[in-house]
């Protein structure tokens, strides 16, 4: 009986464990003690285990050096970067602004709110990273108007719902930090993998809209005309863009000689400068020559966007790295929330109070999950894991499919940190055992862990929609019109589609890794880094980079995802 | 029992000063980090201490703030069983995690952490990285979060019992994760209907 239960720790610790945190005890406590738990049984059962149990006392005394790792740990530094800089932008209301000046700019044509609403969602996205941040600033600003003119309530609260998840999947999301950390990959390649399937994602959404715009006119109409507060002037925009972009090229061949390639990014710069200093004169000075929807979507566009380039643009140009790339942009959010007067004593202190919390739940979750680790290592328990997957029938797509299936299934009760810290570290020697790309896989991942927020019913992004969204029928202030609100089910059904639309997803990343792979497409040559320029990324995408592994002269792990065994 | 909940009470304070305190530090770690960027690229000078600083401001404000986070109850669980059971079995749960899960964790943590710190204190140890910073000071915090823990663990043991006796109010009546995101969202909404409402006034 005892050489029984030796031979068979690993699936019983793991046993225990469901049922420790089934128990509801902070997870952070409840993973320690079941290491400590199992380390002690472990050790008593060592000498019946035939091997299999590797551990004794003196391996318990590895336990400072292993938080002493955990502490060191300068990815994970990202963490509460990237959230004290959600934070501080989702009380700057840049949010707000965005949605009302989008929402005029698309609002004329059928499905226009919409459309407007995947657009702010994919650049909040790129921004603050916070589901909840978006999705609640979008239940307050853009459900109401889609209500106030008619737009079928499944089609605007599942639009909205699955707009705020896109902070999951598109850089710089804290998911794809944890990730890149426990899958002992840079960051920064997680970074550029996922960009590409976010964008794709955020079109497929947008592709649906158009889909029920031409199906179900009546479900998403465009604004009436009386709503057009902005008035016309899309070309006044247009011209503004081309004179901006007339700009950006002058500077470029102006500077090409004297910075090289750098005058690519300084050009670019220089235009958006022009332009968005020639709004604000234009506006202070009452000149007129823009029109107001030009001034005003040129004068609400830009300082986000370079915010997204003072983060991603410098992670991906290899200036910074992701860790300071989120330190200027905590900082940038705090001038960005100056600049719209609402820079305060209070925002920050709220904001470093959320982010210490968080930090320290975060952090401690890992440090119960070292602890668990170093005992289910020591009864052999990855080995345990490794067999169970890798006999699973199809190969690599096989264990794809299972490991999606399992962590939608886990994400039901699970938050997206403990599937990371918990059940990741354990999927990482079989994905290499079948060779299969670890960035590839974390992509994976996220997209995964990205559809588990707006799942009904457990998703959060649909209880944020449901806190925000009128439950009861109320008066239009606008129109005066009593309004029916929006009910449970309405919130349920309409992210059904998009739940659909992310399974499809998650097969089109298995399917078609090129989407992903092309992360290592760049030249990586460290005294020319600043020459990479971002077009470069995307168009060394093909597949033809696989095989050849040419152009990733500094990088160990080269050509095609079958190779990955090599490392 | 009333002397046990006057310790609890002085607990409970020093973990709230530490925890609110450390929290500037992340602000600090944020100002060095992207200071520490810009002058690497403006200047093409860097150095290892300014790296490590880092995230020795991250560790002490997470490290020193894990106590204040308990006392919150903001330690995240899985609540779908412990949802649905009565607060009083849920008490037992949360006494019997605070004897049988946390304490023997931290108390264990911290007996081995206090030696680890003084043992590179003695000798004086640097970090290898070059120009790096001495290391004592950090292993201090670590050992420092835990023995905090362990004083939190107590207090919160002994108002655990003070709860399940009537001596006091229940500090943080059960809300799951969901009910949580609802009010989280309701409170953001008012924050910013709040900003929304002043704006004429500009």
């Amino acid at each position: 009986m005892i050489e029984f239960i030796a031979l068979n720790m690993a699936p019983i610790m793991f046993a225990s464990l469901v049922i420790f945190l089934l128990l509801g005890y902070p997870v952070a406590f409840s993973l320690a003690a079941n290491g400590l738990v199992f380390f002690a049984i472990g050790v008593w059962l060592a000498p019946y285990s035939d091997n299999t149990i590797t551990l004794d006392w003196p391996l318990l005394f590895t336990m400072p050096q292993r938080l002493w790792g955990v502490m060191s740990n300068e990815t994970l530094l990202a963490i509460p970067f990237f959230t004290f800089m959600g934070i501080v932008l989702e009380r700057s209301g840049m949010a707000e602004d965005l949605l009302d000046t989008v929402g005029q700019l698309f609002g004329p044509i059928r499905g226009g709110l919409a459309y407007a609403v995947i657009l702010v969602g994919a650049l909040l996205a790129a921004t603050t990273g916070v589901v909840a941040a978006s999705v609640i600033a979008m239940g307050l600003i853009s459900l109401p108007i889609m209500l106030r003119y008619g737009y079928d309530r499944r089609v605007a609260s599942g639009v909205i719902a699955a707009s705020g998840t896109l902070a999951q999947i598109i850089p710089p999301s804290l998911v794809l930090i944890v990730l890149a950390d426990q899958l002992g990959r840079s960051v920064g390649d997680m970074y550029k993998g996922a960009m590409l399937p976010g964008l794709v994602l955020t079109g497929f959404y947008m592709a649906y809209v158009f889909f029920v715009s031409m199906l179900r006119p009546q479900w998403v109409p465009a604004l009436p005309l009386e709503a057009r507060t902005l008035g016309h002037g899309v070309t006044s925009l247009l011209v503004a863009v081309a004179a901006a972009m007339g700009i950006g090229y002058g500077a470029h061949v102006a500077l090409f000689a004297t910075y090289g390639a750098n005058a690519d990014v300084l050009g670019a710069t220089l235009g958006i400068g022009a332009i968005y200093g020639y709004a604000l004169i234009d506006g202070a000075l009452g000149i007129g020559l823009l029109s107001r929807l030009a001034s005003q979507v040129i004068r609400v566009l830009i300082p986000p966007l370079a915010l997204i380039f003072l983060v991603l643009g410098t992670i991906f140009l290899g200036i910074a790295t992701p860790t300071e790339g989120g330190a200027m942009g905590a900082v940038g959010a705090l001038v960005l929330a100056a600049m719209k007067g609402r820079f305060s004593m209070a925002v920050v202190t709220q904001a470093l109070e959320s982010t210490t919390r968080l930090s320290a739940f975060v952090m401690f979750i890992l440090i119960g999950a070292r602890v668990f680790s170093l005992s289910f290592y020591g009864v052999n328990g990855h080995i345990w894991v490794e067999h169970l997957l890798t006999g699973l029938p199809g190969g690599q797509t096989g264990f794809l499919i299972f490991v999606s299936l399992l962590v939608f299934l886990l994400a039901f009760f699970l938050d997206f940190f403990e599937l990371a810290f918990i059940i990741v570290p354990l999927l990482i020697a079989p994905a290499e055992a079948l060779g299969i790309d670890l960035i590839w896989f974390g992509v994976i991942l996220g997209v995964n862990m990205q559809t588990s927020f707006m799942h009904p019913p457990f998703g959060f992004a649909l209880f944020y929609l449901r806190s925000v969204a009128p439950k009861s029928s109320y008066t239009d202030k606008v129109t005066g019109i009593r309004t029916a609100g929006v009910t449970t089910g309405q919130i349920y059904y309409g992210a059904i589609p998009f739940v659909i639309i992310q399974v499809v997803m998650i097969g089109v990343v298995i399917g078609f890794p090129q989407l992903v792979m092309h992360y290592k497409g760049v030249v990586v040559d460290p005294s020319t880094v600043q020459i990479v320029v971002p077009q470069m990324q995307t168009l060394g995408a093909p597949a033809g980079t696989e095989g050849g592994g040419l152009q990733t002269l500094g990088a160990p792990k080269l050509g095609a995802p079958t190779l990955g065994r090599q490392h | 029992m009333q002397a046990f909940l006057a310790l609890s009470r002085a607990i409970d304070r020093l973990s709230e000063v530490i925890g609110k305190s450390v929290m500037w530090l992340i602000l600090v770690a944020i100002l060095v980090s992207a200071g520490n960027a810009i002058i690497r690229k403006v200047f093409n000078m860097s150095s290892n201490a300014w790296l490590e600083l880092q995230w020795y401001l991250f560790g002490a404000a997470f490290l020193l703030a894990a106590a204040q986070t308990l006392r919150q109850n903001e330690h995240i669980r899985i609540d779908i069983l412990y949802g649905l059971r009565s607060r009083r079995t849920q008490h037992w749960i949360d006494l019997f995690g605070h004897v049988f899960f946390l304490l023997p964790f931290v108390v264990l943590m911290t007996w081995m952490l206090v030696p680890y710190a003084y043992a590179a204190y003695r000798i004086g140890q640097i970090s290898t990285n070059s120009g790096g910073l001495i290391i004592w000071p950090a292993r201090a915090l670590l050992a420092a979060g835990f023995a905090l823990l362990v004083v939190q663990a107590l207090s919160e043991i002994i108002k655990k019992i003070a709860v399940m006796r009537g001596l006091i109010a229940d500090p943080h009546p059960f809300v799951s994760a969901h009910e949580a995101a609802e009010l989280e969202g309701a409170a953001l909404a008012a924050a910013v209907a709040g900003l929304a409402d002043k704006e004429p006034s500009k």
